[in-house]
């Protein structure tokens, strides 16, 4: 059993699914959906704790499975490396979050809901736990599903168009990073997608440079996409716009991070010459395109929930930036990143809708004073904030920090660009945090807070959202937890003989 | 030959072709309980149509473990037996069954005779068994003009429906303009490769194995290459491929939802492993002339196919111009089987998941669709998903699958063809297939959306009627056959099993 821990992080909520579909009542289906959703995030918690230590880039918990397709190198084989591990307990920590609050929620057809959120945290747990290409890209699209059919049928407005709209662009994004990794099956000569055997093959015999370049700009471009790349985010923040809570928080939180991800593991120290052919559009189109650019453009955002969206657009701007730096340091600061991020912005759309059921409105003009009503609503949002900013303490600085630091060697221009977009995100954070918070009411909203008195958040909001804060200052405070089996893993992976291919180019 | 296969070969195994023996002889003995039963006892004769073809499977597929025949030859070479033939041959005795228990339901709406249906239905399927086995031009035509000329009374058969007579005569008269360009290809064929000045002719030259013997010995002869092109022409009408895709939209609507699905299903993939037969084996030292051909019509298909069913209102249209696309990705597979024998094998897996997904898809729509057939417009969807969870959910599942999206088995058939086609180094025809992938996801997405997505409706006016057909409740064979059908096309997503072993085992 304890070997198939990580089958069944997978198995677990995709099972549960299935019992809530079958049409129990919803008293019981709320049950089963805490076992589907808590599962797997202990699961995650445990093989965090027993990590072993010094395994530098070799997998943990490795077991495979035979599907059928054996013969053409697939094999469902799952297990944990230093740089999949955060990631692993990022997306078990999230789903037990947006879980959670989802059971609070109150949706309409809650059932159907919860069922597709748990089919969608199964695809979560599979994207980090496997080390075969082939199924890593078949869990992200298993999670991808529910997101389309939870944008369309539980989306605030534009619901039709942002579903419509996310899944033709993810689409073509999830279809281009498919071809690539076909690509790199079939170059490779190994005929397998296992990880592990691709690495020995690139290593012994390598892709041929012009291929590679062809191939990374495949991966770069269709993980873009996925990731919200300038100029192809479009999707994102008119997808979380409408998107409901707990899928937005999944999808931003976590799924999104699949092509960073697919970077950082795959795509750089497999084609170490091709992404050295693409770092410099990769750099700039992050820093002038999604922290200037997007940073600019969430400033002007009167629309509380489309600002946490391009805030996370904006964001994946340092991410992207840290993987063109083509070093361990700044792979490792991207996974970081990725996990601070994931903690920071799940828990802002958590706590925007929770002010909207409060204020009846998105609109940042018309609230004001709500730190009177609801101290504790208030005191977590100016949390979150300040991690999504990068105040020390909390995760997100651990990450920006390795990040800069690792882009200071690449070119102290774009480093100088992408710091001053912190002063950005300072501006649209704090000033959100204000008018929803602080100063007058305004009489827009006075009339609703009459006709429905705030309250303060209940127990059922308040632990999700405490879930996420504890992890981001535990990080925050604590972030050898996961350096140190990243380290290990970064070493190994991004080895000398990857980073001297990446600089003869 | 070893001895064995000279003797097999020698004389007519009948043994070796009982499974279309008996659908014939199912499909004589239903017309005869017709003349025989009272009137209020004819209503068995769909159950015993369809009780007798599952017995058939069922002993179709004990049987297969002994491997009958496979790798021989018998009636003087008219038949040769392979796995793959095995294959076809249970593919389309379940189209066959599923295409009796839609026909089931699509017949109740309607005041017809009803026997005649499950009888040629059988017919057309044994003599599609035949075709996919075929090592003779002669039983390759007699075979496919049998089926072709099913199809022509099948598609007429709501005989009360201006729309379903249409269909009938646009079908008889493309069709007799194929089989025309068709048997010009196999009488060029036949006459070049007789022709005994040449090396490497014959006298039996429409036999597949003489008339590969006399290709490759003369690699580029014109009339060859012509009669080639007039063959494959013949074959891309039945799978509906650019520039003979023209007849689907229309016979599509037309045709009863039941014959449609045989059309889109059984019609397409008998097209796909003839072609596969003739390019893999017999054209195969014409590669630089296949690869051409092919490769412009598989890219007009796709795109053409994609394109035309971004405007469609009408479901039946819709899902027959889908179908084009469909063709245009197996032909990719098609091509690379010359050089990648994985790429044969995902041509049948992809064709068994898009039978899974098209059967479950025509099933909500036998159910949807009201008394006139081909009105089945997209507006008709609208609330599906509320109203009747179960046929919503079967829906969404087999256009998901149809889609290529993941964890579903149509992704996995689209997988393989991918993995095939670049190995072949394909690399034009992927970027095509992969742009019609996402285009499509607008009308296959579309189409749910109808269904899932609450719109609004005019409440109805006092003295208005609902314009929309009602829905037909779910019958339990029904809800049954749709369940497996979307059960499978799951399990297949996730775990391929001994299909997939078997399929990429050659």
């Amino acid at each position: 059993m304890f070997s198939h821990l990580l089958l069944l992080s997978i198995a677990a909520p995709l099972l549960a699914a299935v019992v809530i579909a079958s049409g129990i009542p919803v008293r019981f289906a709320k049950s089963v959906a805490v076992f589907g959703f808590s599962l797997p995030a202990l699961i995650a918690l445990h093989a965090w704790y027993h990590f072993p230590v010094g395994i530098g880039g070799d997998y943990a918990y490795l077991t495979a499975y035979n599907t059928g397709l054996h013969e053409l190198g697939i094999n469902l084989s799952l297990g944990l490396n230093g740089i999949s591990l955060p990631l692993f307990v990022l997306a078990g920590l999230v789903g037990l979050a947006a879980g959670l609050y989802a059971i609070q929620s109150g949706a309409e057809r809650i059932k159907t809901y919860l069922a597709l959120l748990l089919v969608m945290q199964a695809g979560l747990m599979g994207v980090f736990a496997s080390v075969d290409i082939f199924f890593f890209y078949f869990f992200h699209e298993l999670a991808l599903i529910p997101t389309f059919i939870m944008v369309g049928i539980w989306g605030g407005k534009d619901r039709g168009y942002a579903a419509m709209k996310m899944t033709i662009y993810l689409t073509a994004g999830a279809m281009l990073s498919l071809l690539g990794l076909i690509a790199i099956y079939v170059k490779s000569g190994a005929e397998n997608f296992d990880l592990i055997t691709l690495r020995h093959a690139v290593l012994e015999n390598g892709i041929a440079a012009g291929v590679q370049t062809y191939i990374f700009g495949l991966l770069m471009f269709g993980f873009g996409i996925l990731v919200s790349l300038w100029p192809l985010h479009t999707w994102a923040p008119l997808g979380y716009g409408a998107a409901p809570s707990s899928a937005a928080m999944l999808h931003a939180g976590v799924l999104k991070k699949f092509g960073l991800y697919g970077l950082v593991q795959i795509a750089v120290p497999l084609l170490p010459s091709g992404a050295a052919h693409w770092v410099q559009p990769l750099a700039w189109l992050a820093v002038a395109g999604n922290i200037l650019v997007i940073g600019f453009i969430t400033i002007a955002q009167r629309d509380l929930k489309q600002m946490v969206g391009y805030s996370s657009v904006m964001h994946m701007g340092y991410a992207f930036l840290g993987v063109a730096t083509l070093s361990s340091v700044g792979a490792g600061g991207v996974v970081l990143m990725m996990v601070a991020h994931g903690l920071s912005v799940a828990l802002l759309f958590l706590l925007s809708t929770s002010v909207y059921h409060r204020t009846q409105t998105f609109d940042l003009n018309e609230m004001g004073g709500l730190a009177q009503k609801t101290p504790v609503l208030a005191a977590f949002f100016v949390t979150a904030t300040m991690a999504s900013i990068g105040l020390p303490g909390l995760a997100n600085f651990w990450g920006e920090l390795t990040i800069f630091v690792a882009a200071w060697t690449f070119s102290p221009l774009l480093t100088a660009l992408a710091i001053s977009g912190v002063i950005i995100s300072a501006i649209y954070g704090l000033r959100a945090a204000a008018k929803v918070f602080f100063g007058q009411p305004t009489e827009a909203l006075t009339k609703v807070l009459a006709a429905q008195p705030a309250t303060d958040l209940r127990w059922s909001e308040k632990l999700p959202a405490l879930i996420l804060i504890a992890a981001l200052f535990f990080i925050g405070f604590w972030p050898k937890s996961l350096s140190n089996p990243l380290n290990d893993a970064l070493e190994s992976v991004y080895s000398a003989k990857v980073i001297t291919a990446a600089a003869g180019q | 030959m070893s001895p064995e296969l000279i003797q097999a070969a020698a004389d007519n195994r009948w043994a070796a072709i009982a499974p279309e023996l008996s659908l014939g002889c199912l499909a004589l003995l239903l017309l005869v309980l017709e003349i025989f039963l009272p009137k209020n006892r004819q209503s068995i004769i769909p159950t015993v149509a369809i009780t007798g073809q599952i017995g058939l499977l069922l002993g179709f597929v004990w049987n297969l473990r002994y491997g009958p025949f496979v790798a021989y030859e018998t009636f003087s070479g008219l038949i040769r037996h392979t796995q793959e033939g095995q294959f076809m041959r249970g593919f389309f005795m379940l189209t066959s069954i599923l295409v009796c228990i839609l026909g089931v339901i699509a017949l109740a709406k309607q005041k017809l005779p009803k026997v005649e249906f499950f009888a040629i239905t059988l017919v057309v399927s044994a003599a599609m068994m035949l075709l996919a086995q075929s090592n003779h031009f002669v039983l390759f035509f007699v075979a496919l003009e049998t089926v072709t000329v099913g199809f022509y009374i099948l598609v007429s058969y709501f005989r009360t429906s201006p729309l379903s007579l249409e269909a009938g005569l646009k079908y008889l008269i493309t069709g007799a303009l194929s089989s025309a360009i068709l048997l010009f290809g196999i009488v060029l064929l036949y006459g070049v490769a007789g022709n005994p000045t040449l090396p490497g002719s014959s006298s039996d030259s429409m036999n597949f194995n003489a008339l590969r013997v006399f290709l490759e010995a003369n690699p580029d002869n014109f009339l060859a290459s012509v009669g080639i092109v007039f063959v494959l022409a013949g074959v891309a009408f039945k799978i509906g491929a650019v520039p003979f895709q023209i007849w689907i939209p229309d016979v599509y609507q037309g045709a009863p939802t039941p014959v449609t699905a045989f059309l889109a299903v059984a019609s397409k993939a008998a097209g796909f492993s003839v072609l596969l037969i003739l390019t893999k084996n017999v054209f195969g030292s014409y590669q630089t002339l296949l690869v051409p051909v092919l490769s412009v019509m598989a890219i007009a298909t796709i795109l053409f196919g994609n394109l035309a069913a971004l405007t469609q209102h009408n479901v039946k249209r819709l899902i027959g111009l889908s179908g084009v696309s469909h063709a245009g990705y197996l032909l990719i597979a098609v091509i690379a089987a010359a050089t990648e024998p994985l790429a044969a094998g995902a041509v049948y897996f992809y064709l068994f998941a898009y039978l899974l997904a098209s059967f479950a898809v025509f099933g909500v729509m036998t159910h949807v669709a009201g008394a006139n057939d081909a009105d089945q417009d997209l507006e008709h969807y609208t609330g599906l998903a509320k109203t009747h969870p179960f046929l919503g959910a079967i829906l969404a599942i087999g256009l998901g699958s149809l889609a290529g999206i993941p964890p579903l088995a149509g992704f996995m058939g689209k997988l393989l063809i991918f993995i095939a086609a670049f190995k072949a180094g394909l690399y034009t025809l992927l970027a095509v297939a992969i742009v019609g992938v996402v285009v499509s996801i607008y009308y296959y997405f579309g189409w749910i959306k109808a269904a899932y997505f609450s719109t609004w409706t005019a409440p109805l006016l006092e003295g208005e009627t609902d314009t929309r057909p009602a829905r037909t409740p779910v019958s339990l064979t029904a809800g049954m056959t749709l369940g497996l059908l979307a059960a499978a096309t799951i399990v297949l997503g996730f775990y391929q099993g001994a299909l997939g072993e078997w399929l990429l085992a050659r």
